[in-house]
């Protein structure tokens, strides 16, 4: 039977929300087609976490299991989910668009020569054919792109944009025997920056600030907000190039492209290259002095008003209602 | 050291984007093209590491005839010298025959200990060929690099992650990719500008590989883009003015967020 493989990842032995995400899609597309689903997990002492995948749709779950897996590697985990690739034959590979989805992604396409359709935002499985959409030139553009013939093609699915759904199910565990895999870019250790607060790359809410905030310390009112939300902090790139803050915060054109259910954007006027990185988002709010900001054309809802009054007099809303 | 910078020419990030008539490309009108900004990072870092220990900077790029103009300005950096493979109408899109076509002509050039490409083209946006051209190279490669140190043999290298970063050791050769946050690029001299005008470039063709550009985007094809859009554009949305009553406009906007968009 055609199956969909569907990679998943893990940090610290657990899985992460994205791949379950990707997993759903999967079973989704495959239940219409009559399609099998299979998962591969991959890591150190995870084994554990296998049998879960089975509610979300997999009907098998590879595992590879070693010491040597406990860190991510592109080369490692190329090696072994190519072992998986091997034991089912899927029609398609499924990763979550993340840091190490993205990097597994093209080391692994590349070792099986098979293409590779990054960043996906809704696919569609019709005649046994896979077609999928992704925002190009940041989302300014939306492609629609067809596998070659080579399989089996990987995508990667945006994070937050597919719903994962428990359906119910048991899956099959099958321990892949140890594999050979020459790793040469090793992870030595992994740093967190930022206290270990959330990502705006995963966040399902964003609350960012830009030039209109006026200072580096100003970025407390946005951190107080998304608190209070329960979402990350984001930043035009005025704020990033002034310094007021680190650029793994950037949304936009060089920074990244998100998709969250909520972005609040707070003293960022809207410059195109920001606009192509959240303007996919589900709600929009712009909080901003000047009427006629380029933001307030893409926003849902907007404030046109001082930053500094509202955004404490917002926080202190969004307490009470969420209290 | 030698070392290998494979740039992309991009429209500006400031440009609107149009489809084209063929429905599945853009509308190349009137747009202004740069060197991708993430190449900017992989090119300086490239510049400061042969300004330290030596060596040679190449480029190569795979584009259409427009892309020489890339190059020239790639080389009125710094650098000695540059490859031009011409095409990549055809493929373009498609990461895997991109990837094989440079990891051909880095073969076709020379040996190189570091391979330095930006973390993504800004327009395809695929964030790919780094990882496939290292692969198809046989080499180690750390993506997304935000902190590069060059030792004897081997470099340290800090890759992005969410909420972090991993410190990954690997052997030359290898190839990183470059994120913002890895330097500041530098602005070309004048100097640099004439100094790059008497550097040759070499142009190639896909077939000069032993590849065809056919083929790649035939029945080898990674991938195809069958059509290009435009997202819906948004329209009439709530705009409550709060110059007057900021605490009045901000308890509007948290019920309208609760109870209309349920946001929250």
């Amino acid at each position: 039977m055609a199956c969909i493989l569907t990679f998943v990842e893990q940090r610290d032995g657990k899985v992460r929300k994205g791949s379950l995400e990707a997993l759903s899609e999967a079973k989704r597309l495959a239940t219409a087609a009559g399609w099998d689903v299979c998962a591969v997990l991959v890591g150190s002492g995870i084994e554990g976490e296998a049998t879960a995948l089975g509610s979300y749709g997999a009907s098998a779950v590879y595992v590879v299991d070693e010491e040597r897996f406990a860190r991510y590697s592109a080369e490692g985990y190329a090696a072994a989910v190519r072992a998986a690739v091997e034991r089912c034959q899927p029609e398609a590979l499924f990763l979550s668009a993340t840091a190490l989805g993205r990097d597994l992604s093209g080391r692994l396409a590349a070792r099986l020569l098979v293409g590779c359709i990054p960043d996906v935002t809704a696919l569609k499985l019709a005649d046994g054919k896979l077609e999928a959409v992704r925002p190009v030139y940041s989302g300014k553009a939306l492609a629609t792109v067809e596998p070659g013939g080579a399989k089996p093609v990987v995508f990667t699915l945006r994070p937050n944009v597919f719903a994962a759904e428990a359906v119910g199910g048991t899956a099959r565990i099958e321990k892949l025997p140890a594999i050979p895999a020459d790793i040469r870019a090793v992870v030595r250790e992994i740093v967190a920056t930022g206290g270990g607060e959330l990502d705006v790359a995963e966040a399902d809410i964003i609350v960012s600030g830009g030039r209109g905030l006026k200072g580096p310390e100003n970025f407390a009112l946005i951190k107080a907000l998304a608190d209070a939300l329960g979402g990350a902090v984001g930043a035009s790139r005025a704020a990033v190039d002034a310094g007021w803050i680190d650029h793994a915060h950037q949304v936009g054109q060089t920074g990244k492209v998100v998709s969250p259910s909520l972005y609040v954007a707070c003293g960022i006027s809207g410059a195109i290259q920001h606009l192509a990185g959240m303007s996919s988002s589900k709600i929009i709010v712009a909080i901003n002095k000047d009427p006629e900001a380029p933001i307030f054309k893409v926003a849902d809802y907007g404030i046109v008003g001082d930053l500094f009054q509202v955004l404490p007099a917002l926080t202190e809303e969004i307490k009470k209602l969420k209290s | 050291m030698n070392l290998c910078v494979l740039t992309a020419h991009v429209p500006d990030t400031a440009s609107v984007i149009k489809v084209g008539a063929a429905g599945n490309r853009i509308d190349e009108t009137g747009l202004k093209w740069i060197i991708s900004p993430y190449d900017e990072y992989a090119m300086e870092e490239a510049l400061k590491l042969k300004e330290a220990r030596g060596g040679t900077v190449t480029y190569i790029t795979y584009g259409p005839a427009r892309a020489e103009a890339g190059l020239r300005e790639c080389l009125a950096r710094g650098g000695d010298a540059a490859v031009h493979v011409k095409g990549g109408e055809a493929t373009f899109g498609d990461a895997l025959a991109v990837a094989r076509v440079l990891a051909a002509a880095v073969r076709k050039t020379g040996t190189f200990d570091l391979i330095l490409v930006g973390v993504k083209g800004v327009g395809s946006d695929n964030g790919l060929v780094g990882a496939m051209v290292a692969e198809l190279l046989d080499i180690p490669h750390v993506a997304g690099v935000t902190k590069l140190e060059v030792g004897e043999g081997s470099l340290t290298a800090h890759r992005e992650i969410e909420g972090g970063a991993e410190v990954v050791t690997a052997p030359l050769p290898c190839c990183i990719t470059a994120q913002k946050g890895l330097n500041e690029p530098r602005y070309p001299s004048l100097k640099g500008i004439m100094a790059a005008k008497k550097i040759p470039i070499q142009a190639l063709s896909v077939a000069d590989l032993g590849l065809d550009e056919g083929t790649l985007a035939g029945a080898e094809a990674g991938c195809r883009w069958r059509a290009l859009s435009l997202p819906p554009a948004k329209s009439g949305g709530t705009i409550i003015p709060g110059e007057e009553d900021p605490a009045g406009a901000a308890r509007q906007l948290a019920t309208l967020l609760r109870e209309q968009a349920k946001a929250i």
